[in-house]
């Protein structure tokens, strides 16, 4: 075959950028005094700037296409093993925690808005749809919270259905403004609607699956590690379900069709395409994403607000997924990381964060519109390597 | 009348005031290539867009092998055998010569969302089928371009992006292809190579009827087995090359009474 004449390229170059990677968020996390994390960013930033002009980061790109599997395999074992590091600092593991809650919602988002080009506005109130479930349901009712994580997705995914039918025979961004319409209102009912706990907002149940209470501290022989290590087994379980579904549809013709709408709306129309359904399948499936993610959240949070849920937040998940390159679900990882812990850990740009992310938004936008990691172009390796089997 | 495999009749079209296509009757043979010739605003693009349901008629019938078509949906058009291309060729820049080609199958594949995202092998088998069957169409055009069935299309000359766009709309098998100037933005070497490309592939395909739209006299002259001459959205002439060229009022249309 000609597309695999190309020598396969080497694991090693990926796998020591996973290694430093773990050791430098390790430092990082670490990181007490304002001037350590300054330290650290500027050297995180120079390196990657003298690694790119020297080709090293190409090595590693490549690298990580062409050992797909192991290389997600490798950035698994980093995120378990910067946990575990931090197995009894409770801070820095509802941070990592959030982060991974973060990115799935991201994800979500990057279904609907870098694959199919539909503008999700309301982000931030569908993850909110998911949280809100979860804490009605945990406390009024016996619904396994499995079941609940998932009901979280569907109550979410339903919302979004239904208000986007309305607007899907139109063209360009109504449904953006729909979106947005949603996100305002949402947070309005929120804090008028007394049975949802109005502005105070209300409690959410421990996560609890199969009789393991996830709010207690985790003890196997000496070993006593803080509670949220459970959390974040659950949520990286999640992701990685994510991941590999939005990864599978990406390497389908479901994605292509999904390209193709978003690109040229007549030319998929004149070969057969319907518009409607791609939109509302990655909108839908989008909102899955944000719900499951809320819904989670909520469980490890313990406590929701309608503050958590404005549109300002949804703006923020957008530039995430702006920053990392649209379509590109590693960027998204990335950007994640980026967006969600500098501003934890250097509190001096905590003010500012909203200016300083309008900023980037609008530098990646004309210096390197495709993202930090742009999107490869579909190979349909996962195809391949399936069938190898 | 087996053998006409679109009928136009009376086609009218109007955009608010501006009248774009008048009166129009035109019968398509089948397995015949027709061109369609006329000065630029005659018409002729609109009728493409009006046949393949891109804008709705103003008036008038479209049948397509005796079946009603008019105002049919362009997914509906596409699944009765008619494709097209555009004539600013419109690829999918960003994606890569097999997506392209692929996008252009839609109806045979297996878009199930259950199916892709499940059924991994199936649409391995698929996948297979549909790439080899891509770098088959594209080698007879270019076989250079079947080594770079993933290289992504911007990067990618104007002669083989109309190969490719070609390919595109002959990968489902339409009965009816549509061309609109395949030969805009190319050199008169890369035109008569893609005419032969063009030629070449109708003698391969069984059932294969071509409109042809284009300014290139020479092209129409070679290609055609008959023409019919547009002017202010009316027919004003029909005939084979020779008969249309040597027409005093189709000479008028285009050079303009003195």
């Amino acid at each position: 075959m000609s597309e695999s004449s190309r020598k396969r390229s080497s694991f090693l170059p990926s796998l020591l950028a996973v290694l430093a990677g773990v050791v430098y968020m390790v430092f990082f996390l670490a990181g007490e005094s304002q001037m350590v994390i300054f330290g650290l960013l500027l050297g995180a930033g120079l390196v990657v700037t003298a690694f790119k002009y020297l080709r090293v980061l190409d090595v590693v790109g490549e690298s990580a296409k062409d050992n797909q599997r192991a290389f997600s395999i490798a950035v698994v074992m980093g995120v378990l093993a910067v946990s575990l590091y931090f197995y009894d600092d409770p801070f820095v593991l509802f941070l990592v925690g959030t982060v991974l809650v973060y990115v799935l919602t991201c994800l979500g988002l990057n279904i609907q808005f870098g694959f199919v080009g539909v503008l999700n506005f309301a982000g931030a109130s569908f993850f909110g749809v998911g949280c809100y479930t979860a804490a009605v349901l945990t406390k009024n009712t016996a619904v396994p919270h499995l079941v609940i994580i998932f009901l979280g997705g569907l109550m979410a995914a339903l919302l979004g259905f239904l208000i986007l039918i309305p607007v899907l025979k139109t063209r360009g961004h109504y449904a953006a403004l729909v979106t947005i319409a949603f996100a305002l209102l949402f947070k309005t009912f929120l804090e008028v609607n007394d049975t949802l706990g109005g502005p105070q907002g209300l409690k959410c149940g421990a996560l609890n699956l199969f009789g393991w209470d996830f709010n207690r501290d985790i003890v196997i022989g000496s070993f006593e590690g803080c509670f949220y290590l459970g959390y974040i087994a659950v949520i990286l379980l999640l992701l990685i379900l994510g991941f590999i579904m939005a990864r599978r549809m990406e390497d389908s013709w479901v994605g292509l069709n999904m390209d193709a709408v978003r690109l040229d709306e007549t030319v998929s129309a004149c070969f057969g395409q319907s518009i409607p359904r791609w939109k509302i399948t990655a909108f839908t499936i989008g909102n899955f994403y944000c719900g499951v993610a809320g819904a989670f959240y909520a469980m490890m949070l313990g406590y929701i607000a309608p503050t958590n849920f404005t549109f300002g937040d949804s703006l923020i998940l957008l530039s995430i997924v702006i920053l990392g390159g649209l379509g590109s679900m590693w960027g998204t990882v990335v950007a994640t990381i980026i967006v969600i812990l500098i501003p934890e850990k250097f509190q001096v740009l905590q003010e500012y964060r909203f200016l300083l992310f309008s900023a980037l938004v609008i530098a990646i936008l004309l210096f390197r519109p495709q993202g930090l990691l742009p999107r490869p172009l579909r190979s349909y390796i996962t195809l391949k390597s399936s069938s190898n089997r | 009348m087996q053998n006409v495999l679109l009928s136009i009749s009376k086609l009218g079209k109007n955009f608010g005031g501006v009248t774009a296509l008048v009166d129009l009757d035109l019968d398509v043979a089948r397995n015949r290539i027709l061109g369609l010739i006329g000065p630029n605003g005659s018409g002729k693009t609109t009728f493409f867009n009006v046949v393949t349901g891109i804008y709705p008629t103003t008036s008038g019938k479209v049948a397509f092998e005796g079946e009603d078509i008019t105002n049919f949906s362009p997914q509906k058009v596409y699944r009765a055998g008619v494709a097209r291309t555009f004539q600013r060729s419109r690829l999918f820049l960003p994606l890569s010569i097999m997506d392209n080609i692929t996008l252009g199958d839609h109806s045979q594949l297996n878009n199930g969302l259950f199916f892709n995202l499940f059924r991994r092998r199936a649409l391995a088998a698929q996948y297979r089928e549909i790439r080899d069957k891509s770098r088959d169409l594209i080698t007879i055009f270019d076989p250079d371009l079947a080594d770079r069935l993933f290289e992504p299309v911007v990067n990618l000359p104007m002669i083989s992006r109309r190969r490719i766009e070609i390919c595109r709309a002959l990968i489902s098998n339409p009965k009816l292809l549509l061309l609109d100037e395949p030969s805009a933005g190319m050199t008169h070497e890369e035109t008569f190579r893609l005419i032969d490309d063009i030629l070449h592939i109708k003698d391969k395909i069984e059932d294969l009827t071509v409109i042809i739209i284009e300014h290139e006299m020479s092209v129409m002259e070679r290609i055609t087995d008959y023409c019919a001459v547009l002017n202010f959205g009316q027919k004003i002439c029909e005939g084979t090359y020779r008969e249309i060229a040597s027409d005093e009022e189709v000479q008028q249309a285009y050079l303009g009474v003195d």
